[in-house]
């Protein structure tokens, strides 16, 4: 089968980010009101979620944990079905069964969000298992989860066994620094997850997550290997939580000298910035994005607010299959 | 009929739904290693030794069943179960709920518990009840070779993650079990003995102890039925209430300990439903609340034994005669 890819234009990779960011402070505004359960943004995460999806072909499959919204947005998923979800409402792509934290979306390869931390590297290399006994089929397996993830035994097992049955996972650890309310530089020795993973034998990269096109080369360069060899890969992108672990948080325990510098590099204005000076964006041009992104959202937000919540009834169905 | 063992039986239903549906694969710690045969007939792809690591292994058979294969995982020994807890009860049980139904997991965990090898507590523990109480999952406890093969039979073929729970004791144990294709419904108790004066229910090893004690008791006149549950979920509570209402009487009988048991389910069940028709409170005969011994004559203590069922038993129709 042959997977053509296309590198998204920096423009589309720019979009995705804004249109993340828009969900995400939409729910926020509406967590504000009370109407919301607090969710786990990934506000300041945008280009790793958005360079590492778009790197990945549509047969292939996605599992990700509790900060999802980024890789369901990046693969293409209704921000209105999405907003449904976090109300409760019946037209939630789980109809109102997961709330914020476990969007799963068959439809796009969204499987099995998991938010028991590590859940997903534990379930990972059963996807992958059942892609390779598939004749013909060459899709991969992209699992997104955090640097206190990678702290959990199920991390070791995962990668351990992903490699002794070469399965085809690129695993994407997004290094935020942080661990709920934890700095990582509490709860690990070292600088990187990758020297873990390396210690495994996988072929192991870090890259600037807060640059979106960084991340999107190094995503397509380690898909391309897995499909190549069938073996997996780890990315590790380097990036930093810039709101609170979920809403609302005072982030009180935050150093704001760390916050600062990392909120100087938002990965959004960077790229901006960027296309800015190579003269491919300008003023007129970013704004019709943000509108674009703009109309969408207030759509998706219409669209969750008028929807109806699930019969009582729907407590006892899909328990079973 | 042939006579063969609950081992026997095990290995001729795991193979015969290799053969029958290509997405049914198993692993585990030593499974190709011990079921050569299968990896001969079938290809290691499809029989897997995995690392000592009962997480990833649980984990990954939930995975793969959500991507549209059916695994069967061993896990040896049911207190490894432990270490597979979340995968099983958090993943593969709840998935399929929090998707809205977007994902099935047909999967079948087996692990072995019970007296009888003198292994002691880290390698004996009867924690059926553990799983029972978590939503989404079924769970398979057989007493017999026949039922050991129509019930695996079954669970592989069930869409839902199905705990299969093999007594220790009764691997070697010999039974006629019909040739060709027989499933035995996951749900449905079996009442292996019919009476008229008390009704003894129970599962796994101990439904042989009910058995014969059944049989000491026809002969100081008293009519037992026996009732094996052999799925705890679902539990066959119309077959429960059907036997109470004709008896009057209940002797829950299981090893695993008794404080939110299977037995005190069966037993507030009966209450709930056939308290009019109760001519004696209902007795629960379980293992105590204790590790699992080790020294044998410990380990047989720590099972109810057919004397303990025939004595309870003749108290509840004691209950009525002197009340
Ligand atoms: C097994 C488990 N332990 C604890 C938690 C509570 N918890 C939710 S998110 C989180 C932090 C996870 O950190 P990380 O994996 O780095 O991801 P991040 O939130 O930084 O994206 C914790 C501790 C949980 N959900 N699951």
């Amino acid at each position: 089968m042959q997977h053509s890819v296309q590198a998204p234009s920096p423009l589309a990779l720019l979009e995705t980010m804004m249109l993340i960011r828009a969900y995400e402070e939409a729910l926020v505004g509406i967590a504000a009101g009370g109407n919301a359960p607090g969710t786990c943004t990934s506000v300041g995460q945008e280009a790793a979620a958005a360079g590492a999806v778009r790197a990945l072909a549509p047969q292939d499959r996605i599992l990700t944990n509790h900060r999802s919204a980024g890789h369901l947005l990046a693969r293409g998923a209704d921000p209105g079905r999405m907003i449904a979800e976090v109300l409760g409402k019946r037209t939630g792509y789980c109809k109102g069964k997961s709330g914020s934290l476990h969007i799963s979306a068959a439809e796009l390869g969204v499987v099995l969000t998991s938010t028991i931390v590590g859940g997903e590297l534990s379930l990972a290399p059963g996807v992958a298992l059942a892609r390779t006994m598939t004749p013909g089929d060459d899709g991969i397996v992209a699992t997104f989860f955090g640097d206190g993830a990678a702290c959990e035994g199920v991390f070791h097992e995962s990668l351990n066994l992903a490699v002794v049955w070469k399965l085809p996972i690129l695993y994407v650890c997004e290094n935020n620094e942080w661990q709920a309310f934890v700095h990582r530089r509490e709860t690990m020795p070292m600088a990187y997850v990758r020297d873990w993973a390396a210690a495994h034998g996988l072929v192991a990269e870090t890259v600037d997550g807060n640059d979106a096109e960084a991340v999107q080369a190094a995503a397509a360069r380690l898909v391309a290997r897995i499909r190549e060899t069938g073996e997996p890969a780890f990315l590790e992108t380097l990036t930093y939580r810039t709101r609170g672990h979920y809403e609302p948080d005072d982030q009180s325990y935050v150093d704001r000298t760390e916050l600062a510098a990392w909120q100087a590099r938002d990965p959004i204005e960077l790229l901006a910035n960027r296309l800015r000076a190579a003269g491919r964006l300008d003023d007129a041009r970013l704004a019709q994005i943000r509108a674009r992104v703009r109309a969408v959202i207030d759509e998706a937000v219409a669209f969750a607010n008028a929807s109806p919540y699930p019969e009582p009834a729907e407590l006892f169905t899909d328990v079973y299959a | 009929m042939s006579q063969i063992t609950v081992n026997e039986a095990i290995a001729q239903a795991i193979a015969e739904e290799m053969r029958r549906d290509p997405a049914v694969l198993m692993f585990g710690e030593g499974v190709a290693t011990k079921r050569g045969e299968l990896v001969a007939e079938f290809g290691a792809a499809r029989v897997r030794n995995t690392p000592l690591a009962e997480g990833i292994i649980a984990g990954t058979a939930a995975g793969a069943a959500a991507s549209g294969l059916r695994p069967i995982v061993d896990l040896l020994f049911a207190p490894f179960l432990c270490f597979a807890m979340d995968e099983i009860v958090n993943s593969a049980g709840k998935l399929r709920y929090m998707s809205g139904g977007q994902f099935k997991f047909p999967m079948v965990v087996l692990a072995q518990s019970g007296a009888g090898w003198t292994v002691g507590a880290q390698h004996n523990h009867n924690l059926e009840a553990w799983f029972v109480h978590s939503p989404g999952l079924k769970v398979v406890m057989p007493s017999s070779a026949a039922d050991f093969k129509g019930l695996l039979k079954a669970a592989i073929r069930d869409d839902n993650p199905v705990l299969f729970f093999m007594d220790l004791a009764l691997g070697y144990q010999a039974g006629e079990v019909p040739a060709g294709e027989q499933l035995v419904p996951l749900g449905r108790a079996a009442t292996l003995r019919e009476g008229r004066d008390v009704t003894l229910v129970s599962y796994a090893k101990t439904v042989h102890y009910c058995v014969a004690a059944a049989e000491t008791l026809a002969g100081q006149g008293i009519s037992a039925e026996v009732i094996d549950l052999r799925s705890l979920k679902p539990l066959d509570e119309a077959a429960i209430l059907v036997s109470v209402r004709k008896t009057g009487r209940v002797v829950v009988v299981h090893e695993a300990s008794r404080l939110c048991g299977v037995g005190a389910e069966v037993a507030a069940i009966v209450a709930e439903h056939a308290f009019d028709a109760l001519k004696a409170p209902v007795r629960r005969l379980t293992g105590p609340d204790t590790p699992a011994p080790s020294s044998w004559p410990l380990e047989q203590a720590f099972v109810p034994q057919a004397d303990a069922i025939v004595a309870a038993a003749r108290e509840l129709v004691g209950t009525r005669e002197y009340a």
